[in-house]
């Protein structure tokens, strides 16, 4: 999650201590810290499946004998992909799709309990669908315009998201989670045979390998953006806020 | 901060209780359908017993995808990993005339068929996709004798649970629940694209398990066995697969 963009030059005489606030309920934070840990995993595991071949296609079919829609200028894991490069990587597959495979499954089940218990509480309700006066493009670029001018945040921000996050939270939640697990399956034989019409409507195999690519990198690309959001609203107190839950600290109003 | 309450202290260890006495029966039940993959055990045990349980759950008869003929690849890719033998050279000298598969195990009838016995039963054709682990993949039409039908005519007894299967490579076996052996698209294949099977795809006898990756469709098929248990071959974890580190159910 983006973390709430604070600047640090919040004059003393507001500062209220109220080291007892929850932040984030215990829910929250068991399940983004348990979501970090299997993103990691898939992450890493996924770059070691596509050194076996880093090439990628459109359509059905794809092999070293077809041209590639693109292809990764890395070296590979087999001798029998044409890379340019005369060396062969060490093959890491094995363990690799094992993780990947399990690593998905606690993402997943991680994703069914937040998702179910976010509906029952309200968390999404209150805390990530934009508050009705926020819903319109000036609220939208009223936040980016303070976050250019890294101006101080208002009151409400500093208790909750604002729109921009909000929005961000949700395409993470609500299309780019769902579009990678629906592209992933798409990749299994197993799970094609029982629902052709999940492979079959993304295009064919490849391109359900390739949008699986370009899905992740989205994903990747939000957690390069969420943790660099992280560190400038302070990351020992954002830290603190996501692991104990409470936020105190004198950088923040309470 | 010492907040936690009797009550939730009782609550909290009915719940631990619940949930671990419902794994323990979750577990005795999967067992019970077999849902359990062989290789089960170790850190990536969970994962894979997950997946193979909701695929079987789910996909038990269900078909793989087939294709239109237009949709054949034109230049399909071999991936010859290891040259073969000396002595599937000297069958392959002498036309694959020799070429037998043996079935035994729990068949009330062991069996040693030739090629020509194989074709004489009634084939099957289809065109399906061959799916690479790595990512890669291309259409064939493949001709072949549905295992079903090898394992029926040889009388497979009602104990046995798996297929374990050998290429004339004796390093590279694989093995199948009856899920997949007894499916209709799984093929003793000896035909690809209206000639016969290229030896560079497996000829003259490979076994097609079109609804898994492409390792557990192994090339030289030599021997078939049926069995109640994985345990006596190899180092017991189902095929020489998870002996290599991969999976044994490639359905993911």
């Amino acid at each position: 999650m983006l973390g709430l963009c604070y600047s640090r030059d919040v004059s003393a005489p507001t500062l209220v201590r109220n080291p007892a606030t929850v932040r984030h309920s215990g829910v929250v934070r068991v399940t983004h810290w348990l979501t970090v840990i299997s993103f990691f995993a898939l992450l890493l595991t996924g770059a070691e499946i596509v050194v076996s071949h880093p090439r990628f296609y459109w359509g059905e079919v794809g092999n070293v004998n077809t041209t590639p829609l693109f292809t990764i200028p890395i070296p590979s894991s087999r001798d029998t992909v044409p890379t340019g490069y005369g060396y062969v990587m060490p093959d890491q597959n094995g363990w690799s799709r094992y993780l990947h495979f399990e690593s998905a499954w606690v993402a997943v089940l991680t994703g069914l309990v937040y998702g179910i218990w976010s509906l029952w509480t309200g968390h999404f309700r209150r805390d990530l669908f934009p508050a009705r006066g926020d819903r319109n493009w000036r609220a939208f670029w009223g936040v980016i315009s303070r976050y250019i001018r890294r101006a101080p945040q208002d009151e409400a921000e500093a208790r909750s998201y604002n729109v921009m996050q909000r929005t961000a939270y949700l395409a993470v939640i609500f299309v780019l989670f769902p579009l990678v697990i629906w592209t992933g399956l798409a990749l299994s034989p197993g799970f094609n045979s029982a629902f052709p019409f999940a492979v079959n409507v993304l295009g064919g195999r490849q391109s359900a390998r390739t949008l699986h690519f370009f899905v992740s990198g989205g994903l990747l690309l939000f957690v390069v953006v969420h943790v660099w959001m992280v560190v400038l609203a302070g990351f020992r107190s954002r830290m603190r806020g996501m692991i104990t839950g409470r936020v105190e600290g004198p950088q923040e109003r309470i | 901060m010492n907040k936690i309450s009797r009550r939730k202290l009782i609550t909290g260890g009915l719940v631990a209780t619940a949930g671990a006495s419902g794994l323990v029966a979750a577990g005795s039940l999967a067992r019970r359908y077999g849902l359990i993959p062989p290789d089960h055990c170790g850190v990536y045990g969970p994962g894979e017993t997950m997946t193979y349980a909701a695929q079987r759950l789910l996909t038990t008869n269900s078909m793989a995808r087939e294709f239109s003929r237009s949709m054949i690849s034109k230049k399909p890719f071999a991936n010859e990993t290891a040259p073969p033998n000396d002595d599937f050279k000297r069958h392959q000298a002498g036309g694959f005339l020799d070429w037998r598969l043996s079935v035994d195990g729990m068949v009330a009838h062991p069996a040693s068929l030739s090629l020509s016995d194989l074709k004489s039963l009634p084939f099957r054709s289809q065109i399906t996709e061959v799916v690479c682990e790595e990512g890669w993949s291309y259409i064939a039409e493949w001709i072949g004798t549905p295992l079903v039908d090898v394992l029926n005519a040889t009388g497979l007894l009602p104990q046995a649970r798996y297929i374990v299967y050998f290429s004339i490579d004796r390093d590279w076996w694989e093995s199948i629940d009856l899920a997949d052996a007894l499916h209709p698209q799984t093929l003793l294949t000896w035909g690809m694209n209206d000639g016969d099977l290229p030896v560079s795809f497996g000829g003259p006898l490979r076994l097609r398990v079109p609804r898994q990756l492409g390792y557990k469709s192994v090339k030289y098929i030599t021997r078939i066995t049926a069995t109640d248990s994985l345990k006596g071959f190899g180092k017991g974890l189902g095929s020489a697969s998870p002996e290599g580190g991969y999976a044994w159910y490639a359905g993911i």
